[in-house]
C-alpha cells in the first residue's frame, strides 16, 4: 500500500469521523452499529482507494460505504418485524442536503448535542464526545482519563444505554433551549481542552492531543453555528492558550509563570487567528464568558514584553467577568490585575477583603497572591508568613518549587 | 414514549401533598396534559409514616414500618405520562409547582 492512501484515509478518518457516525445514527438510530459501520468503511477505503484511486468526495464515499455496511449487516440479521422496519427506514432515510435541516449537514451538530445532553453525566459526555465525535478509542480515553479501560467502556456503555431507553431525542435542540445546551457542549469542550493543557511533557500523548482535539471540534461547531458569539469566544480562548504552551515550560518540565515566558515561543499565527476569531465573536454583540476570557487572554498574548501588558485593561475585563460569572477566583484574578495596574496597595486591599469573606479559605493562591503583593510592598516578614501559608495549602510539586523559590528570596533580603 | 415522574420534595414543605394537589396551579397542569391527551395516570399519596415496606427472605414475609428509601426526600404523588421524548418530559415536569421547592424524578418506562 502507497504511503498516500494511508495519509489519505487517516486524514479523512480525522475529519469525516465524526460526520460518518453522525449520519449512521440518524438513519439507523443505533449508535454501536452506526460505529460498526463507519470503522468497517474506513477500512475498506484503505484497501479500495489503493484500488481505485482516492474518491473526489471520501466523506461521501466513506458515509455511502457505512450505510450499505449498515443495511447488508440489518438485513442478514432480520428476525423480526422491528429489524425490518429498520431496514425500511434506512432505504427511505433521505441522505441529500435537504434544506429542512433534518440531513446531513446538521448531523454533526445533531451528535454534538446528543453527546454533551446535560441528562448525562459529566464524564460520560466527554467520553462519548471523544468516542463518537474525535473517533479516539475506549483505550485511548481510558489512558487519557487515567481510568481502566472496563471502566471507561461501562460508562460509554450506560451512556449510549441511558440515550437510548429514555428518549433522549438525536437532535439540534429547539431554539429556546439552545443557550443552555450550547453552554453544555462548550463545557465539555473546555475541559478537554484543559485536561490536555494541564498534561506535562511525561504525559501520555493522547492526554496531550486532548487540547488540539477540543479545537478542532470548536472549529466544527464555530463553523455550524457561526451566531453563536461564545462558540467563537471559546474557539478564541483556546487558540490564546493554545498558541502559548511552548512557552509555559523550561528545560527541566517546571513551570514557567507567563512573566518569565519567552515570547519568542509562542506562536504567533495562532494568536493571530485567535484574535481574529474573537474580533468576530465581539463583533455579534452578545458578549459571554468566554469571550472575555479571551480578551484577557489576547491582552497577555499580545503583550511584547510583560511590561508591556495592558493591566488596566485586563482589570477591567475581570470586573466584567465577575459581573457574568460572579466567582471569588475571578475577584482574585481582579486583585492580581488592580495590583499590577494600580500598584501593590491596590491589589492588596482587594486580596484583604476576600480572605475577611473566607470563601477562598484552603485556597494556597489567596496565600500566594498576597504574599507577592507584600514583597512588592516591602513588608517582607508579612511576605514571607504568606509564602509559608501558602507552601502548606499547595497542592503540586511545581507549585511549591515556584513558592519555596519565593519565600528564599524574602528571608535572603529581609 | 412513557415516564413515571415522582413528584418529590423533603417533607418539611410548608404546604402538604393535598395542597400542593389541590392548588390551583396544579390543577392546570393536569388539565393541559388531559387536554393534550399525554396523561395516563397519577394519585396523590398518603404520608411516608404509613407506607410499610415489605420483603420475603426465607420464605417469611418481613414487614418493616416505614418507607422503601431512608432519605429525607420523599414521594409524594406520581404521574404516569406519555410524550415524545426525555426532552418533552422534562419540560413538562419542569412546570409542575412542585419543582420549584421540592424534585421530580422523570423516570423511563420499560418498554419491549
Amino acid at each position: 500500500m502507497t504511503p498516500d492512501i494511508t495519509a489519505a484515509v487517516a486524514a479523512a478518518f480525522r475529519d469525516e469521523w465524526g460526520q460518518v457516525v453522525a449520519t449512521l445514527i440518524r438513519v439507523t438510530g443505533d449508535w454501536d452499529l452506526a460505529e460498526e459501520c463507519a470503522q468497517d468503511a474506513f477500512a475498506l477505503a484503505l484497501e479500495r482507494w489503493a484500488r481505485d484511486g482516492i474518491p473526489r468526495r471520501p466523506g461521501a464515499w466513506l458515509t455511502t460505504t457505512a450505510r450499505n455496511r449498515a443495511t447488508d449487516r440489518l438485513r442478514r440479521e432480520v428476525v423480526g418485524a422491528a429489524k425490518l422496519r429498520e431496514v425500511a427506514r434506512m432505504e427511505l432515510a433521505d441522505d441529500g442536503d435537504d434544506d429542512a435541516g433534518s440531513g446531513v449537514r446538521d448531523d454533526r451538530l445533531r451528535l454534538i448535542f446528543t453527546c454533551c445532553h446535560p441528562a448525562l453525566p459529566f464524564d460520560a459526555r466527554v467520553a462519548l464526545t471523544l468516542r463518537t465525535l474525535a473517533g479516539l478509542t475506549t483505550a485511548e480515553i481510558a489512558r487519557a482519563f487515567l481510568v481502566p479501560e472496563p471502566t471507561m467502556a461501562q460508562r460509554l456503555v450506560r451512556a449510549k444505554r441511558k440515550i437510548q431507553h429514555a428518549g433522549i431525542p438525536y437532535r439540534v435542540p429547539p431554539a429556546h433551549l439552545l443557550p443552555e445546551r450550547t453552554g453544555s457542549v462548550l463545557g465539555v469542550l473546555y475541559l478537554l481542552f484543559n485536561e490536555g493543557y494541564a498534561a506535562t511533557a511525561g504525559a501520555d500523548l493522547v492526554r496531550l492531543s486532548l487540547s488540539a482535539e477540543a479545537i478542532r471540534l470548536a472549529r466544527v461547531l464555530a463553523r455550524l453555528m457561526p451566531d453563536e458569539p461564545e462558540v467563537r469566544g471559546l474557539l478564541a480562548l483556546m487558540l490564546l492558550h493554545h498558541a502559548r504552551r511552548d512557552g509555559r515550560l523550561d528545560d527541566n518540565g517546571d513551570l514557567v509563570t507567563l512573566e518569565y515566558q519567552d515570547r519568542s515561543r509562542w506562536d504567533a499565527a495562532a494568536i493571530a487567528e485567535g484574535v481574529e476569531v474573537l474580533d468576530a465573536a465581539l463583533r455579534l454583540g452578545r458578549p459571554g464568558a468566554y469571550q472575555v476570557q479571551a480578551a484577557i487572554a489576547a491582552c497577555h498574548a499580545t503583550a511584547a514584553t510583560a511590561a508591556g501588558t495592558d493591566w488596566s485593561e485586563i482589570a477591567l475585563l475581570y470586573r466584567r467577568l465577575a459581573q457574568l460569572v460572579p466567582s471569588p477566583v475571578v475577584e482574585l484574578n481582579r486583585a492580581v490585575a488592580v495590583g499590577m495596574a494600580d500598584g501593590p496597595a491596590a491589589g492588596l486591599a482587594l486580596v484583604d477583603r476576600l480572605a475577611a469573606d473566607g470563601v477562598l479559605a484552603g485556597y494556597h493562591l489567596l496565600p500566594a497572591t498576597r504574599a507577592d503583593l507584600l514583597r512588592r510592598l516591602d513588608r517582607t516578614h508579612e511576605a514571607a508568613a504568606a509564602y509559608r501559608e501558602a507552601l502548606e495549602l499547595a497542592t503540586t510539586d511545581t507549585e511549591r518549587r515556584y513558592l519555596t523559590r519565593r519565600l528564599a528570596e524574602t528571608t535572603t533580603f529581609a | 414514549m412513557r415516564y413515571l415522574l415522582l413528584i418529590g420534595g423533603d417533607g418539611s414543605a410548608e404546604a402538604t401533598s393535598e395542597e400542593i394537589c389541590g392548588a390551583d396551579e396544579t390543577q392546570a397542569w393536569l388539565a393541559d396534559l388531559e387536554r393534550r391527551g399525554m396523561l395516563r395516570g397519577g394519585d396523590l399519596l398518603r404520608p411516608p409514616g404509613e407506607a410499610s415496606t415489605v420483603r420475603v427472605r426465607d420464605g417469611e414475609v418481613l414487614i418493616v414500618d416505614g418507607p422503601y428509601a431512608e432519605t429525607k426526600e420523599q414521594i409524594g404523588g406520581f404521574n404516569l405520562i406519555d410524550c415524545a421524548d426525555h426532552d418533552e418530559a422534562v419540560e413538562i415536569a419542569s412546570r409542575h409547582p412542585a419543582a420549584r421547592f421540592g424534585m421530580i424524578e422523570v423516570r423511563p418506562v420499560w418498554e419491549p
